[in-house]
């Protein structure tokens, strides 16, 4: 296979990986690492380098939608993002040192988690009650718009939920992914954040996370450019047409068969990481 | 809080556009660095089985704005995956106006070690 060939290939499996991650809203790291370790025999430190730059890109593509509608607390954030850039430079750099076969091993239990938590219906935040101390201190409590005006929410146990993010941040610089599933639940679940704000402010987050990374695993030369080059445009087209898509679309079944596929990556991730194939 | 929060409302439409320019222009110069090297090397057989680590001017800020000053077609799509980068790290340091104009030190300060972890990955790792 040329590069030509190669481009093509890569390029239209990283249109469909943007295009169903979009729509299913896991992203398209979770396949694509896996899809070109397992198809392409790529280097899993290449395609580490190659998904986490396109993760930048759908991340910020789609922020700029999602600004707009003011869902997304900048404050959150900003305040969370300390934790997710510290987090994610120590991946990276524990990324550097640990042997590849551990990566894989860590990627397929991620993604079996990843399938699970997108398998399973979503949890009934219970909004309202009594302002937080700290979090009122961090200005982060907020409004956001809803069929009868503005809606007030008060976000709770800070600390916690700076720690998930801190562990959100690790794993996407060791992986190379957004690890978006892990923001939403430290939002969702720790801080008792609205889903929509939750959802878009991770969404804005992932891309600052992923750059925290990114500039280590350039400098140490991970990034190959005939490699990110058709996986970024291929990505950043099909999450394009996949956000479009979104608007009219019903999701349940497509995440069902999106989460069969990652739980059969996940499972020769493992293998290979555990035969040391990798 | 109600001019405070025209401010936030501004400040996040600025930022919209800012994250949609950036992903814009870097796919643009990703797209032409790919056109140079596939009609340069379209032939040529990659090897991504075996890990190499890129050369020293594929790897550095410096190398790959020389690179692409020469319209290399490697050089060309790294920086495009530079100005991808350089994006969120653009919007990041245009919060700090913004927080600053609303006179909010915390998160001023906040914004700042956010944007200082950035610059370090980015230039301090090499």
């Amino acid at each position: 296979m040329n590069n030509l060939e190669f481009s093509l290939l890569v390029g239209m499996c990283s249109l469909a990986a943007g295009f169903l991650g979009a729509l299913t809203g896991l992203g398209g790291g979770v396949v694509l690492i896996p899809l070109l370790t397992v198809l392409f025999h790529v280097d899993i430190r290449y395609a580490i380098g190659a998904s986490l730059v396109s993760v930048i890109g759908t991340s910020s593509g789609a922020a700029a939608a999602y600004v707009k509608e003011g869902f997304t607390n900048i404050r959150i954030g900003m305040f969370l993002e300390i934790a997710t850039t510290l987090g994610a430079l120590l991946g990276a750099f524990v990324a550097l040192t640990v042997p590849t076969a551990a990566i894989a091993i860590i990627f397929g239990v991620v993604l079996l988690y990843s399938a699970y938590l997108s398998g399973r219906p979503q949890p009934v935040v219970a909004e309202g009650g009594s302002p937080d101390p700290l979090a009122t201190r961090l200005r982060m409590n907020g409004t956001y718009p809803s069929l009868d005006g503005p809606r007030s929410y008060y976000v709770r146990r800070v600390p916690a939920g700076f720690s998930l993010m801190f562990g959100a941040g690790t794993l996407s610089g060791l992986l190379g992914i957004g690890s978006g599933a892990v923001k939403v639940l430290a939002m969702d679940q720790a801080m008792k954040i609205p889903f929509k704000v939750s959802t878009t402010t991770s969404n804005f987050m992932i891309g600052v996370t992923a750059a925290a990374s990114a500039g280590v695993y350039l400098n140490r030369g991970y990034v190959d450019p005939g490699l990110a080059m058709p996986v970024t445009l291929g990505v950043l087209a099909g999450a394009l047409v996949g956000s479009r898509v979104l608007a009219r679309t019903r999701t349940g079944r497509l995440r069902l068969v999106f989460s069969a596929v990652i739980v059969l990556l996940a499972l020769e991730m493992l293998y290979k990481g555990i035969a040391g194939r990798i | 809080m109600a001019r405070s929060e025209w401010t936030d409302r501004r400040v996040e439409t600025i930022v919209g556009h800012l994250l949609r320019a950036g992903v814009t222009v870097a796919a643009l110069v990703m797209l032409a660095g790919g056109v140079i090297f596939l009609v340069r090397h379209g032939t040529d057989v990659p090897n991504y089985r075996a890990f190499r680590g890129e050369p020293s001017d594929l790897r550095t800020v410096r190398g790959i704005v020389r690179g692409a000053a020469h319209l290399r077609g490697r050089a060309t799509i790294q920086l495009g995956l530079l100005l991808l980068i350089a994006t969120p790290i653009a919007r990041v340091a245009f919060s700090i106006f913004g927080f600053a104009e609303e006179k909010d030190g915390m998160y001023v300060i906040f914004t700042g070690i956010v944007l200082a972890i950035l610059l370090y990955s980015l230039v301090g790792t090499a």
